[in-house]
């Protein structure tokens, strides 16, 4: 079975967001990058289907030469091979678009992407490849088992989860549940060493437009100064969630 | 022209988040001098359709023999009714997130995620989001004919205007991509999408054996239960509670938050609330520089405590 796992190279969670240049880019000066969790555990159940019934598992990102840290990480992690589409993500679509493309001319049964990438948030991606490519689409998935060429999944739903059958190829936006938290791998040395002369292939990108622009970012406001209540007078919290807050 | 807005049922009702769907729609075809057009999927009755007008549809289209879980149908089925549609709205459901960006794809229109108000302009069509999990709000905009937003949750409230709708039973010969085998679901609980108010606590409640006043006191205020990813990583509560970057993104009218630090990686997922109040033993847990409210104290003193106040005024 050919996997393919859709990877995106994020800030790490505990980062302080920044935007330079009047608010127009993000300064990604002193941030950590990481690869996004909900792609984590995708990439952690390719690894586990793959040591259970056989296949190759590559990992794609969309992305200029700075992504590269965090594709080997996943190649330390396990992944057999790693592709780069070498330009800077604009949009969804666009990104959607560039990894259909290899999608097409190097077809897999299963291609696994992220819930929705902590940076952008666009939740897009995903849906998109699996348009592009005309096969099915489950997101929020949060179980998977592969029988021949059926897919079990269950996906997460509002207030519960819906379990389905699909046949492979299939597109499936992954989250925690795929493996659990516990089951996420640290890259061990043997792997780390791997890693270094583990194929990391660069390829050139289709330039699709994009459809929608990022024009200027901004920082919530800030919160005013937290009113303490001292403890053993709960009263007073009731009466300001009541009659200040209203929000009781 | 018209603004198609996808309207969810669960087992034939409409939620909160439905209605807020179509309340946007209708300020948005203001905007652009347009009517709403509501798409329902699955067997809704005349009764509960007819509602969507008092949010401002003013034609229901109703499929049903289609199951809103095959993302590949059901988006075939919105791009069979979008001729002559400029906007799409969808509100921030699972089911919603799963076709809103097939249907993009296919309609090659520019999707807009997480939105949190109306378009601000419409030529070209620019929307603010939240992006960076909350940390930052992005103006946006759309470079294509046609624009797809899903909303963020409980970002835009329920607007009532006391409108009639059409309804009429659309058909569909769209074949199934998936087979559906059935549904897990909480009963009885308030869902975390729909709550006014949740009350959530962390590791401080030491083990699961102490969320009886957890429970008491969302029961008593109406309110969805949630915790700290710690929590439910140890398994003291249900995965679909964990709230955070990683977990839910959050955005009730009131979030309390019981023996939870306040790490960054929670509060982004929870900061959109309208307004927040910290319980914790610790005076300089980071939760109180985000809270609008706080007691330093015992979660296991204050909040039976508070239980009890609550009770006092509720009666
Ligand atoms: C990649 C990544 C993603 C993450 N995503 C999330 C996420 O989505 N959501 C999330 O929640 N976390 C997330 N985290 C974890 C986050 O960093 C924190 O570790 C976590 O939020 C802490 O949970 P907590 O506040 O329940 O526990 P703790 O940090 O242990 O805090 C417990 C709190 O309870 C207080 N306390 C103790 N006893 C009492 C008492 N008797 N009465 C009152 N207060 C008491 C303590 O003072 C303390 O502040 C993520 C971490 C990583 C690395
Ligand atoms: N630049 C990228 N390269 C590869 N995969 C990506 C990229 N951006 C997003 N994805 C995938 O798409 C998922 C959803 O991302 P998004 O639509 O940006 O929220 C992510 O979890 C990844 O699996």
């Amino acid at each position: 079975m050919n996997i393919v796992v859709c990877i995106s190279s994020v800030p790490d969670t505990t980062s302080k967001i920044n935007f330079s240049e009047n608010g127009t880019t993000f300064d990604s000066s002193g941030i950590q990058f990481i690869i996004n969790p909900y792609d984590e555990f995708g990439l952690t159940k390719a690894m586990i289907l793959k040591e259970n019934s056989g296949g190759n598992v590559t990992v794609i990102t969309v992305g200029d030469a700075t992504v590269e840290p965090v594709m080997r990480k996943a190649l330390a992690i396990g992944a057999d091979q790693a592709v780069r589409i070498n330009r800077n993500p604009k949009d969804s679509y666009s990104t959607a678009t560039e990894i259909a493309k290899y999608l097409s001319e190097n077809p897999a049964d299963l291609i696994i992407t992220g819930r929705e990438s902590i940076d952008y948030n666009g939740g897009a991606v995903g849906g998109m490849i699996a348009e592009i490519l005309n096969v099915p689409f489950v997101n929020a998935c949060n179980g998977l088992e592969i029988e021949g060429t059926t897919a079990k999944l269950s996906r997460e739903i509002d207030g519960g989860k819906e379990n389905l059958s699909v046949s492979l190829p299939l597109v499936i936006g992954g989250q925690k549940g795929l493996v659990e938290e516990s089951n996420l791998r640290i890259p061990n040395m043997r792997g780390i060493m791997q890693a270094r002369t583990k194929p990391l292939q660069v390829i050139d990108p289709s330039n699709t437009d994009s459809l929608t622009t990022s024009e200027q970012f901004e920082k919530p406001a800030e919160k005013s100064v937290c009113k303490l209540v001292e403890a053993g007078n709960e009263a007073e919290l009731v009466r300001l969630l009541q009659e200040e807050a209203k929000v009781i | 022209m018209s603004v198609l807005v996808y309207t969810e049922n669960w087992k034939g009702s409409f939620r909160k988040s439905t209605f807020e769907a179509v309340s946007y729609a209708k300020e948005t075809a203001k905007l652009l001098g347009m009517d709403v057009v509501a798409l329902s999927i699955g067997d809704v009755s005349d009764d509960e359709l007819n509602k969507l007008g008092n949010y401002g549809a003013s034609k229901v289209l109703s499929a049903s023999g289609i199951a809103k879980g095959d993302s590949q149908a059901t988006s075939n089925l919105f791009a069979e009714h979008a001729t002559n549609v400029k906007v799409i709205v969808f509100a921030s459901t699972y089911t919603s997130k799963m076709i809103a960006p097939r249907l993009a794809a296919k309609l090659k229109a520019g999707i807009l995620s997480n939105v949190v108000d109306i378009p601000f302009s419409t030529t070209p069509l620019t929307v603010s989001r939240k992006s960076f999990s909350g940390k930052a709000i992005e103006k946006a905009i759309v470079n294509t004919e046609k624009t797809i937003i899903s909303l963020a949750p409980n970002a835009f409230g329920l607007i009532e205007c006391g409108g009639d709708c059409n309804i009429e039973q659309i058909s569909t010969s769209q074949t199934r991509s998936v087979t559906i085998e059935g549904e897990e679901i909480a009963t009885g609980k308030i869902s975390l999408a729909e709550a006014e108010i949740i009350v959530s606590a962390g590791r401080g409640l030491k083990g699961p054996e102490n969320w009886g006043m957890v429970e008491e006191l969302a029961d008593l205020l109406g309110a969805a239960t949630a915790c700290s990813k710690p929590v439910s990583d140890i398994g003291w509560r249900p995965h679909g509670e964990h709230v955070g970057q990683t977990g839910k993104a959050v955005a009730p009218n009131l979030y309390v938050a019981i023996g939870i630090s306040g790490a960054i990686q929670h509060l982004a997922g929870v900061n959109s609330s309208k307004v927040m109040v910290a319980v914790n033993s610790d005076a300089e847990a980071p939760f109180f520089k985000a809270a609008d409210y706080g007691i330093v104290g015992d979660a296991f003193d204050v909040i039976p405590r508070l239980i009890d106040e609550i009770k006092k005024v509720k009666n």
